[in-house]
This record gives structure tokens, C-alpha cells and sequence, in this order.
């Protein structure tokens, strides 16, 4: 089963555990609902929508409400320590919380005995405390966006906002923060990087890009990132390879993107309606999408 | 228990990999401000230790006052209400880190998007209204979005006051660079 582990901006939301399901542009666990706006509510409706398409089962959920306190994330941490090990979990993605080196330790401790180990995916907050606890390669994936991977890359960066200056996170050199990132052991067994292209790459370097559907006001929308880390986190449940599944998802975020119609001021609940639609159009093609000659590449400044 | 630790240590990934540091420094004018700020931070329940300062940052001061640097937005927040700012904030390992403090700006025509470090703030230029709030990490993000967004620049609440991490602080960077650009 799919568990998708993370915080609500709400300080009332207790910690909550169950299958999690989407009605109405709102998330559903035990008897409570969430709106989908963005953060974790966004990255559960994206993969909800992604496995009602394949008919997959729901995915798990735990959750608890933070708005930036941390307790809300020190409940889920104490639940996952007690729980995990024998939860019979297959994915895991973990996503905002409160960055907390100490917690993650323990979590990574008590999923080391888990009878399966899970396919271990990190994004948001806890992404962040993987890389500073220095255990960045005892996950599968991270799906970090450029300013993510720059600080991924900078050995000695705390948080993504004392990232040096010298480390710049322009598209262009994604590359050699790849490799820095892997050079320094700062980075999971593959990279799902986010922004104008997407990148997969692994400790090798680049190993595939997805440049189409090119939406600039994409950038602005907030929850863009948490939706592709859904997707991915589904098809990866669903039996799809690594490779194939951050290429697919990739190509299914940006298409459900462009599916929109976004402008800057798009809410990401737009989007998450559109992946069933870029689902049906990716999966049904034969051959890769022909980044070259895409119909729907754009490269206009204005959305 | 320790055994136990060490086994399960060497089961991680990387066991020859060290940590980074995750605490910062608040440096201050002078010791009586540091036992002060050490007062009221105990009193808010704040995890903080008063420790000799890094020579790369002594300013004549023999005492600073280390936090988890996480919570920086929320520390210096409370030293603010009891008069007591710090004259300097760094990391605990590299006392010479800055903050990202390149604004990186981008005009969408009737939108204008500011990002400072990983966070980006958009506004509709005519209307002066927040459109979306994008990218950081930590769980006031998603909060401080749902606070801003469809609000007026200068009405909305501003993530000084509501936000409490490092990703909050970062928007108020984006926010202060926005009212800059749009308001005056």
C-alpha cells in the first residue's frame, strides 16, 4: 500500500491515519476533509486521481496539523516510529514536515525493520532532513525543484535559504548541481527535478528530460511540485519502474498543466482535475512523446 | 540501548556521513542582552543553550545563544515583542553562511512573481492582490498561502508575523521585495 505522510496548515487537525480519498476538491480520511489547495493535500489528491485512473486501491494517509510549529509534525514522527515497522507499507512519500534530524533518524531507524523495506520517496521538509541528517542515499527518490537541488548541492547549506551564492539554481546548470549533489552524498538513488524541463538523474548524471507543454505561469502556481510527487508516488505503487514512472509522471504534470489553461494566478486544484484527461492522452501513446517537435511546446514568457 | 543505537546506526545508508548542523547562533551587543534574550526565549519554552562564540563571529561579546534554526522566523519574533533583537543570525557549523539575499524577479505581463531563496510570491499587478505563493518546504507554506492568497498586498498578513520557519522568513523577504517594487 501507497502512505503518503504529512502536515495540514490547520493547528486543530489531530493526528489522523487511514485510507484517503478525494470528493468535491477535497480530501477525505477517517471523518474528516481537507481542502485541496497545496502542500500535502495537493500531493494526495494528485495520487488519488492517478490511482482511481489505473484502479488502484486508495492510498494511506497520515497526517496531522502543523502551521509551522512542529508539533503537528513531532505527532506524525512518534506515530511512524511506533507504527512503520510493522505497517506493511510498499511506498512511502514523505512530505512537509518540520525538518527535524533527530525524528528523521528514528523514522529511518524503525523502517529499517520493516520486514520489506519500501520504495522510500522525500520531498518538501523532510527532504530537507534527509539530506542534513546525512542519509540521503538510504532513500529512493527525491523530487526536489531547482532551488531544492541547489541546496541539495551545497554541502553546507542547513536550509534551502543559507544555500551559498555561489551555488546558482539557473536552470542551465542542473547538471553540475546533479553532480555535486551525488558527489557529496546528498542525493537519493534517483532525482525527480522540477522546473521549466524536468530532469531524472541518478549518481551517473542526466539520464532523461521531459521539456514539453512548456507553461511559464507554472512556475507561480504553488503545488505544482507536490502534485508531480503524487503522481510519481502512484504510478511508482502501481508496479512501474523508477525510470518510467518519473518520465510518465513528468510528462503527466506538465500535460495536465497545459490541460488548465494556467495563468499565474491558477490554483493548483485545476490542475489535479486535469490528470485523469493526461493520464488517458500519455499512457494511450505507443511511442516517447517527441520532445522536438511537440504541437504544445510554447516558450513564450506569458502564460 | 547505546549498542542497539550503533547497530541500527551502521544499518543506515551513509554511517560515514555527518549530519549538518541544523542550529543557528544569535549574537547580541553584550552579555547582559544575551542573559536577557536567554530569560524570555526559557520562559517561551524554546530549546536554547548560552555557549562561547565561533572566533570567525566574535564581535567583543564572550557569549551567544544557540537555537534550532528552523525556528528562526519564530525566535526572533519573540525576542522583537521583548525588545531584545539579536545584532546577527548564523549557522552554528558556518558561522559565515548568508542567507540567499538575490531577489530573482519575473514579469508574466499582468502578473509580477518575486522569489527569494525557495520561496515565490505573485501578485496581480493592477489589482495589488496575491495571486499564489509557491515552492518552500516547511509546514508553514501551505499555511501562510492559504492566509495570503486572493488577499491585498498590503492587506494580507505579513509571514513575520504568522510564519515561524526559515521558509517563512524567506517569504517575507519575496513580500517586503514585492511592496518595494509595487507600492512605492
Amino acid at each position: 500500500m501507497l502512505a503518503l505522510i504529512g502536515t495540514i496548515p490547520d493547528i486543530t487537525f489531530p493526528v489522523v491515519k487511514g485510507e484517503v480519498s478525494l470528493k468535491n476538491e477535497k480530501i477525505y480520511i477517517q471523518d474528516r476533509s481537507v481542502p485541496v489547495n497545496r502542500g500535502t493535500a495537493a500531493l494526495i489528491a494528485a495520487a488519488v486521481k492517478t490511482l482511481e485512473f489505473l484502479g488502484q486501491s486508495f492510498p494511506s494517509a497520515c497526517l496531522a496539523g502543523d502551521i509551522g510549529l512542529g508539533e503537528g509534525s513531532r505527532s506524525i514522527y512518534e506515530s511512524l516510529v511506533r507504527e512503520v515497522g510493522c505497517s506493511g507499507f510498499t511506498t512511502i512519500a514523505f512530505h512537509y514536515l518540520q525538518p527535524d534530524v533527530d525524528w528523521h533518524n528514528r523514522v529511518l531507524f524503525a523502517i529499517n525493520d520493516m520486514a520489506k523495506r519500501p520504495f522510500l520517496i522525500a520531498d518538501a521538509g523532510f527532504m530537507y532532513a534527509a539530506k542534513m541528517s546525512g542519509q540521503a542515499e538510504a532513500y529512493d527518490l527525491f523530487t526536489p525543484d531547482m532551488g531544492e537541488l541547489a541546496f541539495l548541492a551545497d554541502e553546507k547549506a542547513p536550509h534551502p535559504f543559507y544555500t551559498r551564492g555561489f551555488i546558482l539554481h539557473e536552470e542551465n546548470l542542473a547538471s553540475e548541481l546533479i553532480t555535486r549533489a551525488y558527489a557529496h552524498k546528498n542525493a537519493a538513488g534517483h532525482l525527480l527535478v522540477k522546473g521549466k524541463e524536468d530532469y531524472l538523474a541518478n549518481h551517473e548524471g542526466i539520464l532523461d528530460s521531459v521539456n514539453t507543454h512548456i507553461k511559464e505561469a507554472m512556475e507561480a502556481i504553488g503545488g505544482t511540485g507536490d502534485t508531480l510527487t503524487g503522481i510519481v508516488a502512484a504510478l511508482l505503487e502501481s508496479g512501474m519502474e523508477i525510470n518510467e514512472a518519473a518520465i510518465t509522471a513528468a510528462k503527466v504534470n506538465r500535460l495536465a498543466g497545459y490541460k488548465a489553461k494556467p495563468t499565474p494566478a491558477t490554483q493548483v486544484i485545476e490542475i489535479i482535475n486535469q490528470i485523469p484527461s493526461a493520464l488517458s492522452d500519455i499512457l494511450a501513446m505507443d511511442q516517447p512523446v517527441d520532445t522536438k517537435n511537440d504541437l504544445f511546446l510554447e516558450t513564450g514568457t506569458n502564460a | 540501548m547505546g549498542f542497539l543505537n550503533f547497530f541500527k546506526r551502521s544499518l543506515l545508508k551513509s554511517p560515514d556521513k555527518q549530519p549538518i548542523p541544523i542550529r543557528g547562533i544569535l549574537v547580541f551587543e553584550n552579555t547582559s542582552e544575551v542573559i536577557r534574550a536567554e530569560n524570555i526565549l526559557k520562559k517561551n519554552g524554546r530549546r536554547i543553550k548560552v555557549m562561547g562564540p565561533p572566533p570567525e563571529i566574535r564581535t567583543g561579546c564572550d557569549l551567544v545563544i544557540e537555537f534550532p534554526l528552523i525556528e528562526e522566523l519564530n525566535i526572533l519574533r519573540v525576542l522583537k515583542k521583548a525588545d531584545v533583537s539579536p545584532i546577527k543570525v548564523v549557522p552554528v557549523d558556518n558561522p559565515l553562511l548568508q542567507p540567499v539575499d538575490l531577489f530573482q524577479i519575473k514579469d508574466f505581463g499582468e502578473y509580477l512573481m518575486v522569489r527569494a531563496a525557495n520561496m515565490k510570491l505573485t501578485v496581480d499587478k493592477k489589482r495589488l492582490t496575491v495571486v499564489n505563493i509557491s515552492g518552500g518546504g516547511c509546514p508553514d507554506v501551505p499555511y501562510l498561502a492559504g492566509e495570503m492568497v486572493g488577499k491585498s498586498l498590503q492587506g494580507a498578513p505579513s509571514p513575520n508575523e504568522i510564519g515561524h520557519t526559515l521558509c517563512g522568513y524567506a517569504l517575507q523577504l519575496a513580500c517586503e521585495e514585492m511592496k518595494r517594487r509595487c507600492l512605492h
